[in-house]
């Protein structure tokens, strides 16, 4: 017998890698999602301690709304091509343009929930049986509801009363034809974990993660980066501010922090200290109803 | 730090909404714009005041009938230690869903209003603890502040609750008195309550021992997935991919493969890219041996020295899951970690009550949420050890093969 001490985010990365492998030997044709955000670069961090010296079982899939960060999609080039794995990318407004989808118009008309439409297209164009995604349960409370194997059927939707009772770390992968499933391996990372894990593995991110100088439109307390994807009005109050951003989504939804933390370390403490969460402080398209998730996972959205 | 997974059953009359708030508020997780949510929500509603049950029910259906339907996962660290807590349901039409709760937990907090003492939902709450074999349980007795924080009452559950555990076989029970509401016992020792000489709820959490469930001597490695690069420079590569679920492997160990009983030698471990020559559980790995045997997903290596039980027939506590009744008789597919194999369910013996933990007759058909003592015959005979010795390797699901659904959770007597 020996003692020895295991770290939590030991036991989180253990269990995560767990979670890639059943989901390698339970499925034919799996994918993983992902945006060249920080967690899904974590999940691809989690695959190479997986399957190397191996290949991916799975492709990485990136449902690309058109309006994302240059620096995030020049990050997941640079990723897929650094660790020589097949990466698919398809694009929403193709979708749109096929099915003759109406796009949500307003000031800042997000494409977010038009990503389910192609995702679905994917999953059937690929006959994908299974999608890899980094979501959390600490971000939304819906989430928090979620199993890490979550069967989904044709149409994508999940039905919160009907969840298969998932026990222990046995995971029942087993689907009929044209449902699919949704693995989420680090369901119970928190986002401070995110942070914790990236700096003790040295991961790399992309770099509007750290403190940058960036024009911006100052909307309800809210940052959001000037692109080509957002209406400036008369009456705007536009100016240029140093920030980073806590998470990345599409420009037109996701909201900058002011911030002067460059490194990691200086990330984490900042991320130790705020008051504010992930999804409340970033995220523009949460705001909408108190069961804005839990509607679009229903409907499909990963 | 370690990680503490524990459990909380109950619903919003019994305290436990506001009790897993004040420990999330306690320890600042709840964040400045979750509580405005909860207060914008909160305006809507009759009485006006703040309600902590709406930050842990994340359904909508949850919200509008003030019940917890499905586990929701709550986070939230002190700086001792980091803490996943399993918020479930108490009903008893949700019972499938505690069981899933409960299986990954290491602790069970089983609250008890003051007012009210031992009840149904008590007992019902104590036995799938002892089912799922818990490690520990916190009895939590609540609203001590509506019995003038009497000592007596408190004496009187203690009473009560010591003869259920005894007969349930639950060895290690803690019990505190609190009052969630005003914090009585939470974070700091109260004053209202100075005849209790024991640790309050934040600081026995933070301090419990939860290291001796990660078994060092049994070592299980179920193979989930096999490595094999077939490139020109890693032409013979076979690893083989998975998580050491319990014990310890070595370097040059001598190793037997499951179920077949091809014996072999721990050639190469690798962790983190790495060699090592030990590796421990919950670590994952992948494991290299000596010989070119044939091991695929659904095998488990074993060291030589410490094999667990094998056998095509299992006695069982199973607990049904599904709507449709379990047939004696009926055939379903058994998962036992990475191995499926199919199995019959041969014999039931008897139901457990679980409101009176009584066994009672089998009267033909098996119930949701109902709990039995059955025999399964599996098709392959499976390497297993008793649940009761090795929650890890002990328990199984049963699923129907045609919905595909989870039908049952086996603990392997």
């Amino acid at each position: 017998m020996s003692s020895y001490s295991f770290d939590y985010l030991d036991h989180l990365e253990s269990e995560a890698i767990h979670i890639m492998r059943e989901v390698a030997g339970q499925f034919e044709r799996p994918a993983l999602l992902f945006s060249g955000g920080k967690d899904s670069i974590c999940l691809v961090h989690l695959a190479l301690k997986a399957f190397r010296p191996g290949k991916f079982p799975f492709p990485l899939v990136h449902i690309d709304t058109g309006h994302n960060f240059p620096e995030a999609l020049a990050y997941r080039d640079a990723l897929a091509e650094k660790i020589g794995e097949r990466l698919i990318v398809r694009q929403v407004g193709d979708t749109i343009q096929r099915q003759q989808l109406t796009e949500p118009k307003g000031k800042f008309a997000s494409r977010n929930a038009l990503q389910t439409y192609t995702l679905l297209e994917t999953i059937e164009e690929f006959e994908f049986d299974c999608c890899i995604g980094g979501a959390r349960r600490d971000e939304e409370k819906a989430r928090a509801k979620e199993r890490v194997f979550s069967v989904r059927n044709e149409f994508g939707e999940w039905d919160p009363k009907q969840q298969r009772p998932e026990l222990w770390s046995t995971y029942n992968g087993r689907i009929s034809k044209g449902e699919n499933v949704r693995a989420f391996p680090i369901s119970n990372w928190t986002e401070l974990d995110v942070w914790n894990y990236i700096r003790r593995e040295g991961i790399e991110l992309p770099s509007i993660y750290f403190a940058h100088d960036r024009e911006v439109l100052v909307h309800d307390d809210q940052l959001i980066a000037v692109s080509d994807f957002i209406q400036i009005e008369a009456g705007d109050v536009v100016a240029v501010k140093k920030v980073r951003y806590r998470t990345v989504g599409d420009m037109t939804c996701t909201a900058a922090v002011e911030s002067h933390a460059a490194t990691l370390d200086e990330v984490v403490n900042e991320i130790i200290a705020t008051r504010i969460s992930e999804r409340g402080e970033t995220r523009i398209d949460d705001r909408v109803t108190e069961a804005a998730m839990e509607d679009r996972k229903k409907n499909g959205y990963f | 730090m370690d990680l503490l997974r524990f459990i909380t059953a109950g619903s919003v009359d019994d305290g436990k909404s506001t009790l897993i708030g004040r420990l999330l508020y306690d320890s600042k997780s709840i964040l400045v714009d979750q509580l405005e949510a909860i207060e914008r929500q909160t305006k809507n509603k009759a009485n006006g005041e703040i309600d902590l049950a709406l930050l842990t029910d994340g359904l909508r259906a949850e919200r509008e009938q003030g019940i917890t339907i499905d586990v929701a996962y709550k986070y939230f660290s002190t700086p001792k230690r980091k803490f996943i807590i399993a918020d479930a349901p108490g009903h008893i039409q949700y019972t499938r869903n505690m069981v899933t709760g409960a299986s990954n937990s290491e602790l069970i907090i089983v609250l008890i209003d003051a007012r009210q003492g031992v009840v149904e939902q008590t007992r019902r709450h104590s036995i799938i603890a002892s089912l799922l074999r818990i490690p520990k349980v916190v009895v939590a007795i609540n609203k001590m502040d509506l019995v003038d924080f009497s000592e007596d009452v408190y004496n009187n559950i203690v009473i009560d609750y010591t003869q259920i555990a005894a007969k349930l076989g639950l060895k290690d029970v803690t019990y505190v008195p609190i009052s969630a509401l005003n914090g009585d016992n939470i974070v700091d020792k109260t004053d209202s309550m100075p005849w209790y000489k024991g640790l309050p709820l934040l600081e026995f959490l933070e301090t419990v021992e939860i290291a001796e469930n990660i078994n060092l001597s049994q070592g299980r490695f179920p193979v989930q997935y096999v490595i094999r690069p077939q490139t020109e420079e890693l032409h013979d590569y076979r690893g083989y991919a998975g998580k050491i679920i319990s014990g310890t492997y070595k370097v040059g160990e001598p190793v037997t493969i499951l179920p077949a009983g091809i014996q072999s030698t721990v050639d190469r471990i690798e962790h983190n890219f790495k060699d090592v020559t030990v590796a421990h559980a919950p670590q994952s790995i992948v494991l290299h041996l000596t010989d070119d045997v044939d091991v695929s997903r659904g095998d488990v290596i074993v060291p030589t020295a410490f094999l667990p039980k094998q056998s095509n027939e299992l006695e069982v506590l199973l607990c049904w899951m599904d709507t449709k009744p379990l047939l004696s008789g009926n055939k379903y597919q058994l998962q036992l970690n990475s191995s499926r194999v199919r199995a019959v369910v041969k014999n039931i013996e008897y139901k457990i009550d679980v409101n009176t933990l009584e066994n009672i007759p089998f009267d033909g058909s098996v119930k949701l949420n109902e709990i039995v003592k059955a025999t399964i015959r599996t098709a392959v005979a499976l390497p297993y050890d008793s649940y009761a010795d090795l929650r890890a390797n002990g328990g199984a699901i049963l699923i129907d093969e045609t919905s595909n659904i989870t039908v049952g959770a086996c603990m392997i007597q």
